[in-house]
């Protein structure tokens, strides 16, 4: 289990992480997102033993980071941001040399390797040269060398970034499975490979943490009005007024003409869908309706207005 | 202790996995071969001084560019991270590093033990003591530089950069005692005493003395302490 809190880390003037809290228990999957630069690598790099934070702590089972360093980073395992690897050696040789920082030898590490070997489905490329393997694997190989000494705790800085689609998905499943026997911290800037993987997401921006909780817990949280956007014919704007005097729960928005058709806008609260008595309005006012479409909010607009930098992208 | 020799065995294993340590090798032979044999038939002198006295300028460049990839490398290309979040402390991570450097260098140096064979077959009433001693501090110097270059590749992420620290640092030491002439008698003592040179060529000489072995040791100690104190400030920046 980590815990961390009140964790600060500035470099000289710029607080790259201000102030966080949060607990991740055991055999949870949780992703942790963020738009480039908002600090999610060096929480993690905190939470490994590679930063001492400037503020705060961070508990690993119980035991301090900055106290028991070494003791914590035998229960982590870890894969950096961009997946550095050796590549001039071979996969089993990189596995091997972990594994004897790591005293794990002899009869125990063959027990190992295949374990890793099986999980992260290296079995074809053991023997190779890491350089000469493909980004997916040198993911798998980085994945594998994370895991050597079983550990309870992985910490995987964007796992998935510059993975073609399918290694995307092969990643994902990697992950997922090891989930339910441990508890994984992911990073990533993209939400959606984030919200397919994990059971519980934490937002951060410039530092702070601006969202905590399950992918439905942040739906109902973030999510406001649903618009409903309509293409009719024979409307007038006069007629739409009418319509949100007549059904509270509606607000009119706009109404513009392309051809003969009008696209009409309205916004409804969530949890009172009025559709059917837009739907009896038109019928009495005579309109035609081509096409009526509510448009939810999803996660992806939760993060975007939630992480400032994501919305000046756009 | 584990660690130690796993990142030492990788280390050296890398070295020979790579053309370096054969072109390193072969340079040093050949440049030490060419200017000791150059002589060596000329003066006729049953002693190996000539080899002792071209291998310390060899070593300036030969020993900062063995150990500029130690470190430097690992931050370039990401692995420190790895590294520094295994458990393992930063003295066994430097300490592997440094031995590999150092099984490099005497491997180099003991390459030229075949001039020895030469002085076997050739000389008259060998000096085998004076020898002996004169490859102790040789050995001795090529650790210190070996700290020397280790410390340098800890201080940058580019290897060039590391190898002109390295041979400026080196060169500083080496040079030292050249300059005596132009610094106050008050200073010359100390300035003497820090100058490598000096204590090499006491060795050579035939002389072990405690001081000299005092000077070789702490060098080694102070520059691998600076490295792995480099290694722990950046956790703290």
């Amino acid at each position: 289990m980590i815990s961390v809190s009140n964790l600060s880390k500035n470099y000289g003037n710029v607080k790259a992480v201000d102030s966080i809290s949060f607990d991740l228990k055991d055999g949870e999957v949780v992703g942790f997102l963020g738009a480039n630069g908002a600090g999610k690598t060096t929480t993690l790099k905190m939470i490994t033993g590679y930063l001492v934070p400037t503020n705060g702590e961070i508990k690993v089972n119980g035991l301090d980071i900055v106290d028991n360093t070494s003791e914590i980073q035998e229960m982590i395992g870890y894969l950096p941001e961009l997946n550095p690897l050796y590549t001039e050696m071979r996969v089993y040789d990189y596995l091997e040399f972990l594994g004897s920082i790591r005293n794990i030898k002899g009869s125990d590490f063959k027990q190992a390797l295949s374990r890793v070997v099986d999980k992260c489905g290296l079995s074809g490329v053991v023997h190779k040269v890491i350089a000469d393997c493909s980004k997916g694997y040198k993911q798998r190989i980085g994945l594998a060398a994370a895991m050597i000494h079983d550990p309870k705790i992985l910490i995987l800085d964007e796992p998935v970034t510059g993975l073609d689609p399918n290694q995307i998905v092969e990643i994902r499943s990697l992950i997922k499975s090891l989930g339910k026997e441990k508890l994984v911290f992911m990073s990533s800037h993209i939400l959606q490979e984030i919200q397919a993987t994990v059971d519980k997401i934490i937002i951060i921006d410039k530092g702070k943490i601006v969202a905590n909780g399950t992918n439905e817990e942040l739906m109902s949280d973030f999510m406001g009005n649903v618009s409903l956007e309509m293409e009719v014919m024979k409307a007038t704007k006069k007629s739409a007024q009418e319509l949100q005097a007549k059904i509270p729960s509606v607000k009119f928005i706009s109404m513009e003409k392309s051809g003969g058709v009008q696209k009409v806008n309205f916004e409804y609260p969530k949890d009172k869908d009025p559709r059917e008595d837009i739907f009896k309005y038109a019928v009495k006012s005579k309109w035609v309706i081509l096409k009526m479409m509510p448009q939810t909010t999803n996660l992806e607009d939760i993060f975007r207005n939630l992480t400032s930098s994501g919305a000046s992208n756009e | 202790m584990n660690s130690t020799r796993a990142i030492f065995s990788r280390e050296l294993k890398g070295f020979f996995n790579s053309p370096m340590a054969y072109i390193f090798l072969v340079i040093f032979a050949l440049v030490n071969g060419y200017f000791f044999t150059n002589t060596f038939f000329l003066f006729g002198q049953s002693d190996l001084r000539a080899l002792f006295d071209i291998v310390p300028l060899v070593y300036l460049f030969f020993i900062p560019a063995v150990s500029m990839g130690l470190i430097s490398r690992e931050k370039s290309i990401g692995t420190m991270e790895i590294m520094a979040t295994l458990p393992l402390s930063s003295f066994e991570f430097v300490m592997g590093k440094f031995l590999a450097a150092l099984s490099l260098i005497l491997l180099a140096l003991f390459s030229t033990s075949i001039h020895f064979l030469t002085l076997l077959s050739v000389g008259t009433n060998v000096d085998h003591g004076a020898v002996l001693c004169g490859y102790l501090g040789l050995a001795l110097m090529g650790a210190t530089y070996a700290a020397i270059g280790t410390y340098a590749s800890s201080v940058t992420e580019n290897q060039v950069v590391s190898f002109i620290i390295g041979v400026f640092i080196v060169l500083v030491f080496f040079m030292l005692d050249k300059t005596l002439l132009f610094v106050p008698y008050s200073l010359a003592g100390i300035i003497q005493f820090l100058a490598v040179d000096y204590h090499l060529s006491n060795i050579a000489r035939g002389v072990i003395d405690t001081r000299n072995l005092i000077y070789f040791i702490s060098m080694i100690a102070f520059f691998l302490f600076l490295t792995v104190q480099t290694l722990e400030v950046r956790r703290w920046r």
